[in-house]
């Protein structure tokens, strides 16, 4: 009912009551001729004119000896016209359930015994499969004009690949819109928010576009898997925020910011009564242990960032020369880093901006990501102070050494607080994808928010501040002690 | 069938459904009746298990609209606020895919959507788009959309609105036979004369509240007060009205017609009669005042008013 599908395991009975909806929606689509015309043209009439470009391309191209971008040309058109159609299934997924709400015919829905993952589900398969179907039609004509008019048969990979990536590309933009189909209250809002969807794909095809004309084919698999998992995320997304009381009850987008900032400032006071010690001992306490989770995946994103760093210096190896110049005429190392503002409370000031600013961009980042690109901000320095160490041990100096005179000293504090800072965006990010049991969506990203502020401010901060000073007192004079300068 | 403890349900701060309390056995109808924005509704989706009740609880056909949301729905057909029908889909296609969505079996549910349709006179319609139905007949698919499936339990929103009133009667019919066959049936109308002819029990639902709730003689006794007769006579006749004062409690007179109340109607009707007549008193007619339905929800709307 009201409660969200926690229970995800999907049975037989759960797809054959899910067709029952497939089914009719199926129907009713084919009778709707705003979707068919559309999806009859991408079908027929666009992997025709798809072959006709083909064609003249690479017979316009061979007169000039530039073959090659015939050769490429033809399975980036492939990708295309497989790609084409799926853009219909955003447009009916996107009023799947806002459609009917609108329509008034959502109610006996609801009122059905479907469950909620059958009726969930019975929505996707109908917004997926005929565009699908459509964009498997239109390679089909695509290649059968091909091999006809150039004798061209696509490697047998390369199909697959193109297949299996439309497919995917087709559902993850049917969970996206699904999801935005069930937290809207119009339809006007849904279209809004499609850019969501739509904006992403298009850098996405246009990444793949240079892909097709690169050749590198491999790198597909890549963003299959890459997709797979963004569509896992959407779907687990979609079945936890799907509530049959919010879709029916809730009538207006409203954003309520007196109401937010109420939300917001009673979740961050909490039991402090107005006491900085009760504030720590309460709140922050109790946010730092919804970070548990999210804290370790942090620290194995370090440390891949590490690893990854360190690996690389053998890859891409500085001129050892260069780096045996810079230790050794190090002389005078102490003014030339206070010309840097080490030693400087002008260099704290800037050392922490400098983090602050980071911190704040990796939490934007995450939101928008579920938290992944905040992790990969994060990750950089230590990837980059593992590159470094990495350089030193090819220099035939100590990278652990290396690591304590220039990182450990700043870094017993930056690091925590880089661990708590991507950890609270990860879970800012992930609050989207399941919100707390019995919260809304928006009361969820509130609360999650509400963390990521007190941990930032509580604990974060103040290690940020003690690194700063540390980076900037410290750790050059342990690093020109170190160096013997 | 249908069990309601203090169900509530506040939206924010908002207290759609305030303590709602009430029990409709099998066979029996329980009208609500108020205005737009009572709470209606809100209970209704309450016990479909669509909306969670902010506290109290509730079971229909023996489930707890809570915890077994899914067995709740199975067992209760329900006529929504809106008809809720697709419009590009043939009526018969419509009630065959809810039919399916309820687990009716394929041959059975083919016999019900005949029979159904034909009851309804929508026989020859069932093969035209839904969209060119008019308002009636859309209704009428709808409420046979909530009987496909032989649900023992019955929430019906406002069934005969849009309707003529060939089709009202239809529907009213439907209604009657519906509880004969032992189902709970809740209905929802502004539809006084529908409720009194239909309902074993009256709630009288106002701001979310229920504030009067019993069946419909009882609600009269308890709000307009004891039954009363009145006799018209033929010519005037003054002092009539004291030669039975022994018999009844005459409450109202004029020259030629006085009301009165009795313990006991059956026993004393006869005997006031019969006294008339020995006096050559001319009667013209024994009649009882009418209490309507309307008369007893303004005086709830008004004693409520009164009170809050």
């Amino acid at each position: 009912m009201t409660k969200r599908m926690t229970n995800t395991f999907i049975t037989r009975n759960d797809l054959q009551r899910a067709w029952v909806i497939t089914k009719r929606e199926i129907r009713d689509s084919f009778r709707d001729w705003r979707i068919m015309m559309p999806i009859l043209f991408l079908t027929l009439f666009f992997p025709a004119l798809m072959n006709f470009t083909a064609k003249a391309a690479v017979d316009f191209v061979s007169q000039y000896g530039a073959e090659i971008i015939g050769e490429r040309l033809i399975p980036f058109l492939l990708m295309i016209v497989g790609f084409f159609p799926i853009t219909v299934s955003i447009v009916i997924a996107l009023e799947s359930f806002v459609g009917e709400k609108e329509r008034h015919t959502l109610e006996p829905l609801l009122s059905s015994p479907l469950s909620n993952i059958q009726l969930y589900l019975g929505k996707v398969f109908a917004s997926t499969l005929p565009p699908l179907a459509a964009a498997y039609m239109g390679i089909i004509v695509y290649l059968v004009g091909l091999y006809i008019n150039l004798h061209w048969v696509a490697p047998i990979q390369l199909l697959i690949q193109i297949v299996v990536l439309t497919t995917v590309q087709a559902t993850v933009m049917v969970s996206a819109a699904v999801v935005i189909s069930t937290q809207v209250t119009s339809v006007r809002a849904s279209n809004l928010l499609s850019s969501f969807v739509i904006i992403p794909m298009a850098l996405l095809i246009q990444g793949e576009s240079v892909i097709m004309f690169w050749a590198r084919y491999d790198v597909l698999w890549a963003i299959i898997f890459g997709l797979v998992l963004l569509n896992i995320v959407l779907v687990r997304m979609g079945v936890q925020l799907f509530n049959r009381e919010e879709l029916l009850g809730k009538d207006l987008d409203e954003i309520n910011v007196g109401a937010m900032l109420k939300f917001f400032r009673k979740e961050f006071v909490g039991e402090s009564r107005g006491s900085i010690i009760r504030w720590y001992r309460y709140e922050v306490t109790k946010s730092l242990k919804r970070l548990g989770i999210p804290a370790l995946m942090m620290i194995i994103v370090l440390i891949a960032g590490g690893i990854i760093g360190f690996y690389h210096a053998a890859l891409y190896p500085l001129p050892l020369a260069l780096l045996q110049d810079v230790i050794n005429s190090s002389s005078g190392l102490r003014d030339r880093l206070s010309d840097f503002g080490f030693f400087t409370t002008q260099g704290v000031g800037l050392v922490l901006y400098q983090n602050v600013r980071a911190s704040l961009i990796a939490a934007a980042l995450g939101i928008f990501t579920f938290g992944v690109l905040s992790s990969v901000v994060l990750m950089l320095p230590i990837s980059l102070a593992a590159y470094f160490a990495g350089q030193a041990a090819a220099a035939g100096y100590n990278p652990l050494l290396f690591l304590a005179a220039f990182i450990l000293p700043h870094g017993i504090l930056e690091i925590p607080a880089i661990i708590l800072i991507g950890a609270a965006t990860i879970n800012l990010g992930a609050s989207i994808i399941a919100p707390p049991k019995g919260k809304t969506l928006g009361d969820g990203w509130l609360i999650a928010l509400t963390n990521w502020v007190k941990i930032f401010l509580g604990v974060a901060f103040p290690l940020l501040i003690g690194a700063a000073f540390l980076e900037v007192f410290l750790t050059p004079t342990i690093v020109v002690w170190a160096l013997g300068k | 069938m249908i069990e309601s403890h203090n169900l509530t349900k506040y939206f924010d701060d908002f207290h759609a459904v305030e303590s709602v309390s009430f029990n409709v056995p099998a066979g029996n109808v329980l009208a609500l009746l108020g205005p737009n924005g009572a709470g209606k509704t809100t209970t209704v989706r309450m016990l479909t298990s669509i909306l969670k009740p902010t506290s109290g609880t509730a079971s229909v056909a023996g489930y707890d609209i809570v915890t077994q949301p899914d067995q709740v729905r199975a067992s209760v057909g329900v006529l929504t606020e809106h008809h809720g029908l697709y419009l590009r889909t043939s009526g018969e296609e419509y009630l065959d895919f809810f039919g399916d969505l309820y687990g009716v079996p394929k041959d059975v549910r083919r016999k019900r959507i005949k029979n159904l349709l034909e009851r309804f006179g929508l026989d020859e319609a069932g093969d035209r788009r839904i969209g060119g139905y008019s308002k009636g007949m859309r209704q009428k698919l709808a409420l046979i959309r909530s009987m496909l499936h032989d649900p023992p339990v019955l929430l019906l929103d406002e069934p005969t609105s849009a309707m003529d009133p060939q089709s009202a009667k239809q529907v009213r019919d439907a209604i009657a036979d519906l509880r004969q066959d032992n189902r709970a049936i809740i209905l929802c109308t502004h539809n006084l004369a529908e409720a009194e002819e239909l309902a074993d029990s009256i709630a009288i639902v106002r701001k979310g509240r229920i504030i009067a709730l019993g069946n419909p003689d009882a609600l009269k006794d308890q709000l307009l007060g004891a039954k009363e007769m009145e006799v018209r006579l033929a010519a005037s006749h003054n002092g009539v009205g004291d030669t039975v004062s022994d018999l009844v409690t005459v409450v109202a007179r004029g020259d030629s017609w006085f009301r009165y109340r009795a313990e006991n109607f059956d026993r004393a009707n006869p005997i006031l009669i019969k006294r008339l007549s020995d006096q050559n008193v001319p009667i013209v007619s024994l009649t009882e005042v009418p209490r309507s339905l309307e008369a007893v929800y303004l005086r709830a709307v008004e004693e409520d008013e009164g009170t809050t």
